[in-house]
């Protein structure tokens, strides 16, 4: 009998990412942990609570909080979903008669990828081929969660990866969700630096583990013409340390 | 040009005296209802998170909050008091700082320091220099400089308002003693008095303080502490790191802005005329 | 004087299309937050440092009340007059009548910010007085005609070519010359007669301290005592938030203040004044004053969790940091304080219905919040105050609350609602776009703005639910 951890995808990663969700899982499983997804999920909430609608956050957040009744961990390949939940979520329910179950459930919400570092101490094995890559922290995870050096640790153990490090790593992106779309002329100086900083490391791959700054990178390398390849480090992870697949995988 | 606050009619005004004392007690009134709506006065608020913040910390089991929150214990002042150097390494540090920033040092004895501040002067081409009329260093600067030849010692003994003109554009250096200096950061604690002018230390160009190389304290709270002055503080005390400098223009440091241009520290034994010693 | 830009946004974009702005800022805060992070190389001292400076200023904010009447009454044993202002108005009021009772009319100022806040020079020159700058950095933007772009460095925005220009054209009798020393050096010329000339000398107030009556006040120029000392009155503006309890509390902020804001660990002054020109003293001022101004602060400190703004000792150290800050500039923002600060000061003081605009023009990134040497929870209370802005909730007490409602954005979040709050609906309609492959309306509203700068998120062909169930995943 394994322990069982919850998995929640977050919106973007449902809709944009899967294989980068679907990943997760397989490093998870990998792990011998049984990965339970419920389907009931949808979003954390997010984006009504940075606007100031706590009203319609909480009524969503709330039917998130009810498809993780056991005290299993619950894993979330996003920074800024996890630090809405672990971080937030409390303050959204202060006051409500549900608080207590909520912060129980806010103290087990864990980063995919602190997860799989300090909590699992996943040991990977490098089977790709030479690459050079370069890594975005997102703000939320670095700031909110303290997540700092883990993801860099993970890829620090892929022998054929060279990481180059960004000039300004911790500048934000300029998505934070709805700014985006509220300054967009601000939003975009922003990427268009982030984006000239990723094309300057000369990396082949670009490596985040939050789809708002994926995308959002993404779209301006691409708009941009750039062949730098954008991706969650959950889905490069698996790729690389997968067994050789077989007839009839997947 | 919004007028942010409460809508209030322009008060009258009182000449050199309170404005509007409704004004003092609308401010202090609101302010005195925000606890009596929390619940009185906190003594020891930096212990106790506000109700909107100790909400926000709930619930974290895993890892502690990276972003702001308060500190659910007292203030530790116990590094601040432990920041110590030996004396020895408190000159060599106190040296390095202020030399970084430009400030000039000179050695001397209780006998040469008259002359060699003579020297330094000449040098500069400096045609006088001014002291505090009772301060200790006059008599022997007087000596030193009597003669004739520049420098000449000048002496502030009157209120500024009679001799300001000169102040502001004859006198080329002015001098004076220090309480003692700060390691950690390099900087002079300088405490103008009747016998030794507050101007003396900013309108000449080049200022030079007699400091006593025994009278180094680690910080500047440790020496705030010792001085007593929580107690009884002067109507001014100043700590001089430097001459005065400006990085305004592209972040390009000049110095000699308005404050002197040159600070020069001469390090005598004994301060240069019996100047109060700290106790350590 | 530059009228302060009303529009952000306008404002905002057109700063970001300024090259000279762009390349001014970038290479001025990559300096400043390079000076900052060799000073706090020290993880352990940042963290203790940084939880003293927090506790010093929560507990001079629990004990407001008290301690501003402690002040005023050891001010006044120390000879310092003390006058209140709420509002802006009554303090210009209040500084006039001191310079009418001494006949004054000219007047050198050190850099005060809340002085920019009763745009204090302004209105002094509608009254006949002439309030000179003497700070630098103020002293370019007053010639320029100009407000400050930054509260530490006000002339940030210029570059020294901009600045000898500005000099060679405004100062009578000077060459063109872009040697930094020499245009230094007619800046030292010009105010020197001026400190000598001065009727009275204004100046700021880093802290105040309720125990001993004293102001303290920090410089690298010189100025700051020049215009406290030289002149026969002296008048101090400050905030009602910058009394601290203890003399021993200065320290450590001064600490946290000298490095956060220009990377130094000590200015090359601190002055310390307790009371005017001592009964046998020769120099120094005949009268100081002490003008304290509200101006909105009261009414912040009614909420427990916004007081925390209070807290600010305005080192500028979270729009060094401030990515949005760094591109759009001080200006932008049509604030007399701009940056971080700016977004969560300026709404509560001047109304959500005029500056709501400010509270959400962050991506709520942190940097601000990471490095503030006081632990203001900057992101918290932008997020406070933007469900301030759009709801009226129940005890609010912030200013406008609930005027800058938006009913396409109420329906907009009702619908999202609608759609995450049903598990069976979410799933439709994310398996919808899937098959589109696209999201709409591809051409309008936020995709449009989106997609100025990058291309359209293409959803993939099917979602995670479905992968999930798919490849075996088991549900809850």
């Amino acid at each position: 009998m394994s322990q069982a951890v919850y998995f929640y995808g977050t919106c973007l990663v449902d809709l944009f990412y899967p294989e980068a969700g679907m990943a997760g899982i397989e490093l998870l499983r990998r792990e011998g942990l049984e990965v339970v997804f419920p389907q009931g999920q949808t979003c954390c909430g997010q984006p009504a609570f940075n606007s100031g609608y706590s009203e319609e956050a909480r009524a969503v957040a709330r039917a998130q909080v009810a498809l993780f009744p056991e005290s299993w961990p619950v894993i979330v390949p996003s920074g800024s979903c996890a630090a809405m939940m672990r971080c937030h979520y409390p303050e959204l329910f202060a006051g409500e008669a549900d608080l207590p179950a909520v912060e129980a459930l806010a103290g087990r919400v864990h980063e995919l990828t602190e997860f799989l570092a300090r909590v699992l101490g996943v040991k990977l094995v490098d089977r790709g081929q030479p690459v050079r890559v370069t890594w975005h922290a997102s703000c939320h995870a670095l700031r909110e969660l303290g997540i700092r050096e883990e993801p860099k640790s993970l890829l620090a153990q892929l022998a054929n990866v060279e990481l180059a490090g960004l000039a300004r790593e911790r500048e934000c992106c300029g998505f934070g969700g709805t700014f985006a779309v509220r300054f967009p002329e601000i939003s975009a100086a922003m990427v268009a630096d982030k984006a000239a900083d990723v094309a300057a490391t000369g990396a082949a791959e670009l490596l985040a583990a939050d789809c708002g700054c994926l995308l959002n990178i993404a779209g301006k390398l691409e708009k941009a013409g750039s062949t730098v390849r954008p991706r969650h480090l959950a889905e490069f992870l698996w790729e690389r340390t997968r067994p050789p697949v077989g007839i009839g995988d997947p | 040009m919004r007028d942010g606050g409460q809508a209030a009619p322009d008060a009258p005004a009182v000449a050199g005296g309170q404005t509007a004392p409704e004004a003092r007690e609308r401010i202090l009134g609101r302010l005195r209802s925000a606890r009596a709506a929390a619940g009185g006065p906190a003594v020891h608020a930096g212990t106790a998170p506000a109700p909107g913040e100790a909400v926000a910390r709930a619930g974290h089991a895993a890892a502690p909050r990276a972003q702001g929150e308060p500190g659910a214990r007292p203030p530790d002042t116990a590094f601040l008091a432990a920041k110590a150097w030996p004396p020895a390494e408190r000159l060599a540090r106190l040296r390095r700082c202020m030399e970084a920033v430009k400030t000039e040092f000179v050695e001397a004895t209780a006998a040469t320091w008259p002359a060699a501040v003579r020297e330094l002067l000449r040098s500069a081409g400096a045609r006088n220099v001014m002291a505090g009329a009772g301060s200790a260093l006059a008599a022997p600067l007087a000596a030193a400089c009597a003669g004739g030849d520049p420098p000449a010692l000048l002496l502030y003994d009157r209120p500024v308002e009679e001799l300001k003109e000169s102040l502001f554009s004859t006198v080329d250096a002015g001098i004076t003693s220090c309480l003692g200096s700060i390691a950690e950061t390099g900087g002079l604690i300088l405490c103008p008095s009747p016998e030794e002018p507050r101007l003396l230390s900013l309108v000449p160009p080049i200022h030079l303080v007699l400091l006593d190389p025994a009278s180094i304290w680690d910080t500047l709270w440790q020496a705030v502490r010792e001085l007593g002055w929580a107690r009884s503080i002067p109507p001014n005390a100043l700590v001089v790191s430097g001459p005065s400098k400006t990085a305004d223009i592209e972040q390009t440091l000049a110095y000699g802005v308005h404050g002197p241009k040159r600070l020069v520290v001469v390090l005598v034994d004994g301060g240069g005329a019996g100047s109060p010693a700290p106790a350590r | 004087m530059t009228a302060p830009a009303a529009d952000f946004r306008a404002s905002a974009t057109a700063a970001l299309a300024d090259p000279q702005i762009r390349a001014n800022f970038r290479r001025a805060m990559d300096g400043l937050m390079a000076k900052r992070a060799a000073l706090f190389a020290d993880p352990e001292e940042w963290r203790a440092l940084r939880a003293l400076g927090a506790a010093i200023r929560a507990r001079s904010l629990a004990n407001l009340p008290e301690l501003l009447e402690q002040l005023e009454e050891r001010c006044g044993a120390n000879g310092i007059a003390v006058h209140w202002a709420e509002t802006v108005a009554e303090a210009n009021a209040a500084v006039l009548a001191i310079l009418r009772a001494h006949g004054a009319s000219r007047v050198v100022k050190g850099k005060s910010m809340v002085s920019e806040e009763m745009h204090l020079n302004d209105f002094l020159g509608a009254h006949g007085v002439e309030s000179l700058e003497s700070d630098l950095g103020e002293y370019i933007v007053q010639l320029d005609e100009e407000t400050p772009s930054h509260i530490i460095m006000p002339a940030i925005h210029k570059n020294g070519r901009q600045i000898a220009r500005l000099f060679g054209e405004k100062i009578r009798g000077a060459q063109y010359t872009e040697d930094v020393d020499a245009l230094t050096g007619m800046a030292r010329r010009v105010l020197r007669r001026k400190f000598e000339e001065a009727d009275a000398g204004l100046s700021g107030v880093n802290f105040a301290v309720a125990e001993t009556g004293t102001l303290v006040l920090i410089e690298n120029e010189g100025n700051g005592r020049m215009s406290t000392h030289v002149p026969p009155v002296h008048i101090a503006l400050m905030g009602i938030e910058k009394v601290v309890e203890r003399l021993e509390d200065v320290p450590p902020l001064l600490a946290l203040l000298c490095r956060s804001a220009t990377g130094q660990t000590i200015t090359t002054y601190t002055n310390l004044i307790s009371g005017p020109r001592g009964p046998r003293e020769k120099d120094g001022p005949r009268e100081v004053h002490l003008v304290i101004l509200d101006n909105g602060r009261s009414r912040i400190f009614l909420d427990p969790e916004l007081r925390a703004t209070l807290r600010c000792i305005r080192c500028g150290a979270c729009m060094n940091h401030c990515p949005v800050y760094t591109r759009v500039g001080g200006h932008a923002y049509g604030t007399v304080y701009p940056g971080p600060i700016g977004k969560i000061l300026t709404p509560q003081v001047e109304g959500l219905k005029a500056r709501h605009e400010l509270v959400h023009a962050s991506s709520l990134c942190g940097a601000c919040v990471e490095i503030c040497p006081v632990r203001i929870p900057i992101t918290e209370i932008l997020l406070r105050l933007r469900r301030e802005a759009s709801h009226r909730l129940p005890g609010s007490t912030v200013r406008e609350a609930g005027e800058a409602r938006n009913p396409w954005e109420d329906r907009t979040w009702a619908l999202w609602r609608r759609v995450h709050a049903s598990a069976g609906l979410y799933r439709l309609v994310t398996r919808l776009l899937a098959r589109l492959r696209r999201l709409p309306p591809p051409r309008l509203g936020p995709l449009r703005a989106w997609t100025a700068a990058r291309t359209a998120p293409r959803p993939a062909p099917r979602t995670l639910h479905e992968l999930a169930r798919d490849r075996g995943v088991r549900d809850a």
